[in-house]
């Protein structure tokens, strides 16, 4: 095997074309006319409440300024297509310019609004977002001047040597990033919003890494994850109130119940081909939450169910004071008590239960149970075949990653101590259906990298809340385009006939 | 027995929504075999631009019913069709040789987008109508309980079969219903006998979107308030009445409908309405162990 990877393909820059002037305007002018009749009924006017009923609001101006720059976008994109960057580069550099220039002296206004007429448009994050766009179109066109400049064109595409010197670094990566994890509590910097930061996105990649049993290595379409987080929640949220359990005790049983209801659920439906699976899981989902919330002597309904207690430390309680009569962590060890302490025994748990999940995965993957599910993936017809029982094999992919939903729902439940129906809605599996497509099916490190991304970033930018989720479904969507395969696309089965790179 | 024939009458309205946007799920599977997650949004961008254009007729002072009604049709129509073509061109066609798991996260993802757009421009607040249509005749008398049928209602059924019946006639008469069923059976072998199948696939696109819109002004109609939410929940139980109706099967996306529609109706009548939903999607479960290639719809063969 050869250290780099190369992909034939497209070429570097594409050779300057005469240009076909009057082409460029029209489809220019088309993308421009398309954008208007976007925007024009939902965004040229804002329906208003009003006292007394509706009234509508002109916003006029932001249709005309998104058409001019939808124009100005296809310009840009078919001139870097033409092979013609420089005038690219100098348009999209005075633009952001420009447009930042005036963002940063709005900022700097005493009086607020002064500046704001000439900005494209009310919003400065979307105002932001312009700049980036522009930015992005400036840093392409550079990089196309800079090939032309290089005697020796480079054959890869940019896309893919990212992802070859991730793969590459995934394996220093891997141990670097465990060690961080591991770690983290202690750095300097970190505080309580980080560490609560950290949590949701360890819980998250949890929860990918279970998915990506049924996903990625089983290759079955599962849109109704969140039914087996919420039976793993309301397990041990029950458990705990009925019986007075606690967290150690109720976690097997939150799993176990998790991968019963994956069984039930899976048994009649997991004949059904991919996209068929797909509808009927996310049917599933719909029905376990409408039942939740509609079953009220039993799940408490809409009110959810509140006081869930805390994990103990072997039975060391984390709080201040220790109720009934037990014991406090920092009592039994001499330590003073800081409430951070808890968040950081909820980070350790839920980071133990990824690595188990992880581990679980991995070892997995090499029995002959996990061989038969990648073979099912690549071909359901050969694996029958072979002898290999479709239905039992996918049943159990489908219980085991239930099972690990199931884990993840006792940890949601301990660490909000309050769950309702609410948290488990169809956006919870597309989000961990996402972060499993996205990192690149089977890849371990690439469900990591997307949970980062997704859960992350949002995360700490959560000041731009209304816009939160408007980018993440555009982010969705823009990897998508950019890496079909995923941000780490892997899927090569784990075992090889004859080796590979053999009498090369 | 007059209860009865009062929730098929109910039944049967709902049902013409959810078959007008299954159609279009339908339309897609066929064509491209994939399931167009985001097409309940465009149903629900439909009905906020019908509201607009309500609103807009209403301020210009048109008040003679069968013109607005007229006005808003084609206006939601032709503005909401440019949704469909967009979301082909942006998220499915760059996507079409690509692993089909790649086009259903996109159509996720657009769902996801569509749905916070609308809520970013129109707010989150859901949007009463006042009623535009009222009235409606009494046409049975059972007891002390008479059976009515609303001009409203009149209207969704009389409207969804003309445009049925032209739909109908696209497909199975015009040069592009050639097209798209040529397409439907094998997109290779289609552009190599000359169809243009991107122009087919966009125009699928915008048809489907189109008879989603209507289905959106109707349900603004029906209901008289919408939120930028409504689009999942009609959109999964549209797609289950394409699915019990044979996915790819055009009459079927409507049959389909049609039992859905009668199935909640029914449900929400005689037992819970709590759990419409789950009788919904109950039912999608239990035609797909049974039947899975619906009531109309042809055997998969999978060839090796």
């Amino acid at each position: 095997m050869t250290a780099t990877v190369q992909t034939p393909g497209r070429a570097a820059t594409p050779p300057p074309r005469p240009l076909d002037r009057r082409r460029l305007l029209v489809d220019a002018a088309l993308t421009a006319l398309v954008v208007l009749a976007l925007s024009f009924a939902l965004v040229g006017f804002k329906i208003e409440d009003v006292p007394g009923g509706l009234d509508l609001l002109l916003r006029f101006d932001d249709v005309v300024v998104a058409a001019a720059l939808a124009f100005l976008v296809r310009l840009g994109v078919d001139l870097l297509g033409a092979g013609r960057p420089l005038p690219v580069l100098a348009t999209s550099l005075a633009l952001a310019g420009a447009l930042a220039g005036l963002l940063v002296a709005e900022q700097g206004q005493t009086e607020p609004g002064a500046l704001t007429r000439w900005l494209p448009f009310g919003a400065v994050v979307v105002d932001w977002l312009v700049v980036m766009i522009a930015l992005g179109f400036a840093a392409r066109a550079a990089a196309d001047l800079w090939r032309r400049r290089a005697t020796v064109a480079p054959v890869a595409t940019e896309a893919s040597t990212i992802a070859a010197t991730l793969r590459v670094a995934t394996r220093v990566l891997g141990p670097l990033l465990l060690g961080v994890a591991v770690t983290l509590p202690f750095l300097p910097e970190v505080d309580r919003r980080i560490l609560d930061i950290a949590i949701l996105v360890v819980t998250y990649v949890m929860l990918g890494w279970g998915l990506n049993i049924v996903v990625g290595l089983a290759g079955l379409l599962d849109l109704g994850y969140v039914a087996f987080y919420a039976v793993g929640a309301y397990s041990y949220a029950l458990l705990a109130q009925s019986f007075g359990f606690g967290f150690w005790t109720c976690l097997p049983f939150a799993g176990i119940m998790a991968g019963f209801a994956g069984i039930l659920l899976g048994f009649p439906v997991l004949r059904l081909r991919g996209d068929y699976l797909a509808i009927v899981t996310l049917g599933f989902g719909e029905i376990v939450r409408v039942v939740l919330l509609n079953w009220y002597q039993f799940t408490g309904g809409p009110d959810g169910i509140s006081g869930i207690p805390r994990p103990t430390f072997f039975g060391l309680e984390l709080t201040r004071t220790a109720s009934g009569g037990g014991e406090t962590f920092h009592g039994f060890f001499g330590l003073t008590y800081s409430p951070t302490d808890r968040i950081i025994y909820l980070y350790y748990i839920v980071l133990a239960l990824a690595l188990l999940t992880n581990a679980f995965t991995m070892r997995i993957r090499k029995l002959p149970i996990g061989r038969a599910w990648e073979a099912l993936r690549e071909d359901e017809i050969a694996c029958r075949s072979l002898g290999i029982n479709p239905r039992n094999t996918k049943l159990t992919a489908f219980s085991i990653g239930a099972m690990f939903g199931g884990f993840g729902g006792a940890f949601f439940a301990t660490r909000q101590g309050f769950i309702s129906p609410e948290s488990f809605t169809f956006i919870e599996s597309a989000i961990i259906l996402a972060i499993v497509v996205l990192g690149g099916m089977g890849s371990q490190i690439g469900v990591v990298f997307a949970a980062v991304l997704l859960i992350g970033l949002p995360e700490i930018f959560r000041d731009l809340q209304q816009y939160r989720m408007l980018a993440f479904g555009g982010a969705m969507v823009v990897i998508m385009l950019w890496r079909p395969r995923g941000l780490l696309a892997r899927r090569r089965p784990t075992i090889h006939l004859p080796p590979e790179g053999a009498g090369r | 027995m007059g209860y009865f024939l009062q929730q098929l009458v109910n039944g049967v309205t709902l049902g013409m929504i959810y078959g007008l946007i299954a159609i279009g799920y339908t339309m897609v599977y066929g064509i491209i075999g994939m399931i167009n997650f985001a097409h309940g949004e465009i149903f629900m961008i439909g009905a906020f631009v019908s509201l607009i254009g309500f609103m807009l007729l209403g301020l210009a002072g048109v008040t003679w019913v069968p013109a607005m009604l007229l006005i808003v049709l084609v206006a939601t129509m032709a503005l909401t069709a440019v949704y469909g073509w967009a979301l082909e061109r942006v998220a499915y066609r760059p996507l079409r040789n690509s692993p089909r798991l790649a086009a259903l996260i996109t159509a996720i993802g657009m769902s996801i987008f569509l749905q916070n757009y609308v809520q970013l421009l129109q707010g989150a607040r859901v949007k009463p109508l006042q009623p535009v249509v009222s009235g409606g005749f009494a046409f049975l008398a059972d007891g002390d309980f008479t059976v009515n049928l609303s001009y409203l209602q009149l209207i969704i059924i009389v409207v969804t079969f003309a445009l049925m019946v032209g739909f109908t006639y696209l497909i199975t008469r015009t040069a592009f219903g050639r097209a798209q069923r040529a397409c439907q059976q094998d997109l290779g072998m289609a552009a190599l006998v000359g169809v243009n199948v991107n122009h087919t696939i966009a125009f699928t696109f915008v048809i489907g979107a189109s008879l989603a819109s209507v289905a959106g002004l109707m349900f603004l109609l029906n209901y008289g308030v919408i939120d930028f939410y409504i689009g999942f929940l009609a959109g999964i139980k549209a797609f289950t009445a394409a699915v019990l109706g044979g996915i790819g099967s055009l009459p079927g996306a409507m049959l389909g409908g049609l039992l859905i529609g009668l199935i909640e109706a029914f449900w929400s009548a005689y037992f819970t309405v709590e759990y419409k939903d789950v009788a919904a999607f109950s039912i999608l479960v239990l035609v797909l162990i049974f039947r899975p290639t619906g009531l109309l719809g042809k055997p998969d063969v999978e060839k090796v």
